[in-house]
């Protein structure tokens, strides 16, 4: 990702923010302005908790460049409490583990080695939502 | 809209070609097109290509293909739509000529794939995907595909191995096709114990990149009347785009854009699924398989995979997929890919496809799929007595 790209997205990378259509209601994430549902243009800023499951979830054990130090990763598909779906990997879990209908919310994590313009990324991933937090929440 | 016929076709066997640059491989297609339609020079030059800028850093391929085919000064351009650049190509020739503004026209695709390393290929084809949002996080395109196939897995409840005749029946097919990379056949077992790369997608799930190029030439109805060879119809060409990401799709398991571009493709020809011969089908993947086969209505929602289960797609099976290796097994120079689909099209309608000849078929299609169902392009091609 270049330097242009990080600052451009750092919104959406680091707090998940997307948008909300003022026309359907639809919640979309990442943001883009024109909503793929009604067409309308949807610009309200619209915050996502970071909550949400596993959709479908892969392991890479062979990965395009800039990410062959960190194999095997997972990959997943997260659908956002909210609704949207986003394309994120999977942190604190292995394998094993992993099964689609997890519960998981977002952390902010370095994401790649030393991309275009000598810049560390970082962006969101996703970690299973921890059994206590899970029981604060039941208790609430 | 005149009627269009496929005259001429020339193909290169698909390979690791180290001794063949991008501008040869394009232009000996070219020439074996032209040479097979007895026809010296076209109007103009469509050329399909995915790559060539970040493998070759080489643009410009119109008329770099153009003048070393022997073609200098013709009109030439290049097309990207992904993995569906060379039917992206043909469809442009296929547009020229239908709307009468020329006559005759080339379209080639052509893909150099092999002089890079692995892993800038990969990187490459990712591009393929959304770049900000599914290859940033470290997606390559065999991973979009292993969150689809795992999903589809989960909701119809199949297991890896269920769709292991995609690949079994396209190894079997290649092995009597001079032009394909892999005339092996290949077993169960040795499908069950393949390499995992983004699982569930393991390695004799996916095609195999490699270097490739095919050519056709088009030309109007009245003038392949005049020519030795059976005559094949250009009876459909429709496309239809979906949004790049897999998080943007509205259902992750339907290929919209390839429901749509067949629909299309169905109204165009006055046909319908149950008429087609034959499905030269874009394999890249045994899950893009079973969801090309649901999305053009040959089978229904979660149960593209029993086709393969219950040999549907063999020769001798109800709708015959891959029938000279598909991409899997003959290989898959990407943006050269939807042209060889094609010419194994015309070569069974005219039954020049050797021992896996379809007896009396008339009827093919063809889909080739641009990223992971992002752009769809549909041919159905038609022989004419
Ligand atoms: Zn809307």
């Amino acid at each position: 990702m270049s330097l242009a790209s990080s600052w451009r997205t750092r919104k959406q990378r680091l707090s998940l923010k997307g948008e909300i259509c003022p026309h359907c209601r639809e919640k979309l994430f990442p943001p883009r302005d024109i909503c793929p549902y009604c067409g309308g243009p949807a610009k309200t800023e619209f915050a996502f908790s970071g909550k949400g499951a596993v959709y479908s979830y892969t392991t890479m054990h062979t990965a395009p460049q800039g990410f062959e130090q960190q194999t095997p990763y997972i990959a997943a598909l997260i659908k956002m409490t909210e609704g949207p779906l986003v394309t994120a990997q999977l942190t604190d879990v292995t394998a094993e583990d992993v099964y689609i209908g997890m519960p998981v919310e977002m952390v902010t994590r370095r994401i790649s080695e030393e991309g275009e313009d000598g810049l560390i990324n970082y962006s969101f991933k996703f970690r299973p939502v921890l059994a206590n937090s899970m029981q604060q929440a039941a208790a609430r | 809209m005149r009627d269009v016929c496929i005259v001429g076709i020339g193909q290169i066997p698909v390979g690791e070609h180290w001794d063949k640059s991008l501008r040869e491989l394009g232009a000996e297609a070219v020439h074996l097109a032209l040479l097979d339609a007895q026809i010296e020079r076209p109007e103009a030059l469509i050329v399909g290509n995915m790559l060539s800028g970040q493998i070759s850093h080489q643009e410009n391929l119109g008329a770099l293909i153009a003048d070393f085919a022997g073609l200098r000064g013709v009109e030439a351009v290049k097309v990207e739509a992904a993995c569906a650049s060379a039917a992206a190509a043909l469809r442009q020739a296929y547009l020229l000529v239908a709307g009468g503004v020329m006559d005759v026209v080339v379209a080639c695709g052509v893909e150099k794939m092999t002089d890079t390393a692995q892993d800038n290929t990969t990187a490459a084809l990712a591009a393929a995907a959304d770049a900000e949002y599914e290859s940033e996080h470290g997606l390559s395109f065999v991973g979009l595909n292993g969150l689809l196939m795992q999903r589809y897995m989960y909701e119809y409840g199949y297991q890896h191995t269920d769709l292991a005749n995609f690949a079994i029946t396209a190894h079997r097919n290649a092995v009597n096709n001079p032009n394909a990379m892999f005339r092996k056949a290949i077993t169960a077992e040795a499908f069950a114990k393949a390499k995992m790369i983004a699982s569930p997608v393991c390695l004799l799930d996916s095609a195999g990149i490699a270097d490739g190029a095919a050519a056709v030439v088009l030309a109007p109805s009245t003038l392949a009347n005049a020519l030795a060879k059976p005559k094949v119809c250009i009876a459909a060409s429709a496309a239809a785009t979906d949004s790049l990401a897999l998080h943007d799709r509205h259902d992750l398991l339907e290929l919209a854009a390839a429901r749509i571009s067949a629909q299309k493709a169905y109204a165009q020809a006055h046909t319908h699924p149950g008429e087609i011969d034959f499905f030269e089908l874009h394999d890249a993947f045994t899950i893009i398989s079973t969801l090309s086969l649901e999305a053009c209505g040959f089978a229904e929602r979660g149960r593209g995979a029993r086709l393969a289960m219950e040999n549907e797609i063999s020769l001798q099976g109800r709708i015959p997929i891959a029938t000279m290796g598909g991409l899997k097994a003959r290989g898959h120079p990407v943006g050269a890919t939807g042209i060889y689909q094609v010419i194994e099209a015309v070569q069974q309608l005219r039954g020049e496809a050797g021992a896996n000849q379809l007896a009396g078929c008339r009827l093919g299609m063809t889909q080739n799929i641009g990223g992971s169902g992002a752009n769809v392009i549909t041919h159905i091609l038609e022989r004419v007595s």
